[in-house]
């Protein structure tokens, strides 16, 4: 498992200016989609790429503390629905600031990942995972029991954040760029913790948690601080998500959410943070498609994921390498 | 609270805790031998169910249908292996989760196309049908027992076969390290496929077993699977003893929390809140109860991994 996960984290000085150039292609892309939107079915465009960008957040975090950190989370649908249930609660009170949901958020997911971190980083590989799902359940049942916010059937978010009392996100094409945006600052600030000196420490310790313990690194609080990280950009992610479907539910928190995350990274590639967001929008696309050609779609998509796992080692971004004929990264 | 409430409570806790412990027992084998995760194994568990009710359909027998679901499970269970299952055993646990999940999409989708979304019944086996006097005034369906009592047997066996068996012997050495077991000669593969098969109709038979008291449905198999990770977790990775116990203990807890967590929290709060915290502290208490095992013991009660 290590020799995999070491090989699909390529040091920036050793990667080609072309594997660069994906990410900067991918956010052009996401950039323009709006204007291409314009000559279709708008409206429904945007939601959709609105919610591929959502996963994306999410999805980045994950990429981070699994690809990096070597620590599958299986609960991390949690953060997501942390974060949304901030803005739905605050909302029903009638805050709908920005300035103040936002950092609730934020800081709601990463007081869960401090609190849950902090026994679950005890534990390693199979039990970690586990132990992730047991918390992301406890906080899936938590929401369902909160009868003054709407307990299993969730709660309407009956008006977007605005800033400063402005209702900036009203706009379904102001809201895409806003989205666009934090994924964009997502992205860069992983990018940045990533070669850092507390990123090296991170990926040393998924090598080699003795050896990083040896040199004299408190690896747990290494490791604690990173799934923090993850639980407040997850925490981001649910904020933006509450605001796209002005809506929040328990079902937010479901262990199958955090299954789809799971796939979404591994789709992408582990470990590469572009692969995390082609990933999210292979997964919502592909669901899509197949959702419109049929009802029975499932029936495609679940052999589909087991074709991509036999034969697409790396995920897509693995497939695309090898078929170019260069090394794979895994 | 009175006697007779807890005594049928604790017997379906039981109840629950045997039908955990058939699913789980063959999890734990799969995941301590072979080092795969199987999410796919809670299908197996609906599949068990769906073709009992299928073959009771063709038949009007339960015990042909169970015979033939079994049979049935056993054969889909080895072609999975065959063209899916054998070619993730040494890959990461994460593309073993995705490619078993693929599967679980699919078979859930597909009972649906097969034979609809609406739930089906299975009638009780006509000789196990109606219920026992436990004490006077106090009734308990024959059928539950049934599934104790050859839960209990099903336990027994096991324990025989891997306590006391050759195969047994290679089962519990693979659980604690396959690479050396390959090593000293042992055919891996075959013993994969052994394990594999028999877990399969383990989870099978308890699909068959408890069609009869719930509704047969797609995605029954999906909050079953949780649990019994649950349970092999609580009860260490490849250990069938640690899987029995935490089995019951997870049947126990889960089925006494959510009868009596309203009326014990009605003692400590006032009864309207009681009733809305009740039933959502009822259904955590097994994922706090697993977070404070993991806590003490990181590898379960009973690792059996030797790293």
């Amino acid at each position: 498992m290590t020799q995999t996960l070491a090989a699909s984290s390529v040091l920036p000085s050793q990667q080609t200016d072309r594997a660069n150039a994906l990410p900067v292609a991918i956010f052009l892309i996401l950039a323009l989609v709006p204007f291409g939107a314009a000559f279709g079915p708008e409206s429904y465009v945007l939601g959709l790429f609105t919610r591929v960008m959502v996963f994306a957040v999410a999805a980045l975090a994950l990429d981070f503390i699994c690809g990096y950190g070597g620590l599958v989370s299986f609960g991390h649908a949690a953060f997501v629905g942390i974060g949304a249930y901030a803005v739905g609660i605050i909302g029903a009170h009638g805050v709908t600031e920005m300035l103040v949901s936002l950092p609730v958020a934020l800081l709601a997911g990463a007081i869960f990942a401090y609190l849950t971190g902090t026994v679950c980083l005890r534990t390693k590989s199979v039990y970690f995972i586990m132990i992730t799902l047991a918390f992301g359940q406890m906080a899936y049942f938590i929401a369902g029991s909160l009868a003054p916010y709407g307990g299993d059937d969730g709660l309407t978010v009956r008006l977007r954040s605005t800033l400063l009392g402005f209702p900036i996100l009203q706009n379904d094409r102001t809201f895409y760029y806003f989205v666009l945006l934090s994924l964009l600052v997502v992205y860069f600030a992983f990018r940045t913790i990533v070669y850092s000196r507390f990123g090296r420490v991170l990926r040393g310790a998924r090598e080699n948690a003795t050896r990083m313990a040896t040199l004299g690194f408190d690896v747990f609080s290494f490791q604690r601080v990173g799934y923090v990280i993850a639980g407040a950009v997850g925490g981001l992610s649910g904020f933006l998500l509450a605001n796209a479907t002005e809506f929040v539910s328990p079902a937010y928190m479901s262990w199958q959410r955090s299954g789809e995350l799971i796939i979404m990274i591994l789709l992408g590639g582990l470990g590469t943070l572009h692969g995390a967001i082609v990933g999210a929008a292979a997964y919502l696309l592909i669901e899509e498609t197949l959702g419109g050609i049929t009802e029975q779609w499932k029936l495609i998509f679940g052999p589909l994921l087991v074709l991509i796992v036999l034969f697409a080692r790396g995920g897509l971004l693995g497939l695309v390498d090898r078929i170019r004929g260069r090394p794979g990264r895994g | 609270m009175s006697t007779g409430l807890v005594v049928v409570q604790i017997l379906n806790g039981l109840q629950f805790g045997v039908l955990l412990f058939l699913i789980a027992a063959g999890l734990t084998l799969v995941f301590g031998v072979m080092d795969f995760i199987n999410l796919a194994h809670g299908v197996q568990y609906m599949l068990g169910a769906y073709l009992a009710v299928a073959f009771y359909a063709l038949t009007s027998n339960f015990f042909i249908a169970l015979l033939l679901a079994l049979a049935a499970a056993l054969v889909f269970g080895l072609l999975l292996e065959f063209l899916v299952f054998r070619h993730l055993y040494d890959r990461d646990h994460l593309e073993q989760v995705i490619a078993t999940f693929g599967i679980i999409i699919f078979l859930n989708q597909a009972v649906k196309t097969v034979w609809g979304a609406a739930p089906l019944t299975l009638p009780i086996p006509e000789i196990f049908s109606g219920s026992i006097i436990l004490m006077p005034g106090l009734l308990y369906p024959i059928w539950r027992l049934v599934i104790i009592a050859s839960g209990l047997a099903i336990g027994l066996l096991l324990y025989v076969l891997v306590g006391h068996t050759r195969v047994g012997m290679l089962v519990r050495a693979g659980a604690t390290n396959a690479r050396m077991v390959s090593a000293l000669g042992v055919d891996i593969r075959r013993l994969f496929m052994i394990v594999f098969g028999f877990g399969t109709m383990l989870a099978a038979f308890a699909g068959a077993m408890i069609a009869p008291i719930l509704s047969v449905e797609p995605g029954m198999g999906d909050t079953v699977l949780i649990l019994a990770f649950v349970v092999i977790v609580i009860g260490g990775i490849g250990s069938m003893r640690g899987a029995f116990l935490a089995a019951l203990l997870i049947g126990l807890v889960d089925t006494l929390g959510r009868s009596f967590a309203i009326d014990i929290l009605r003692l400590v709060m006032p009864p309207s809140p009681a009733r809305t915290v009740g039933p959502a502290i009822a259904s955590m208490l097994i994922y706090v109860l697993m977070a404070l095992v993991l806590y003490f013991r990181p590898s379960g009660l009973f690792p059996a991994r030797g790293r």
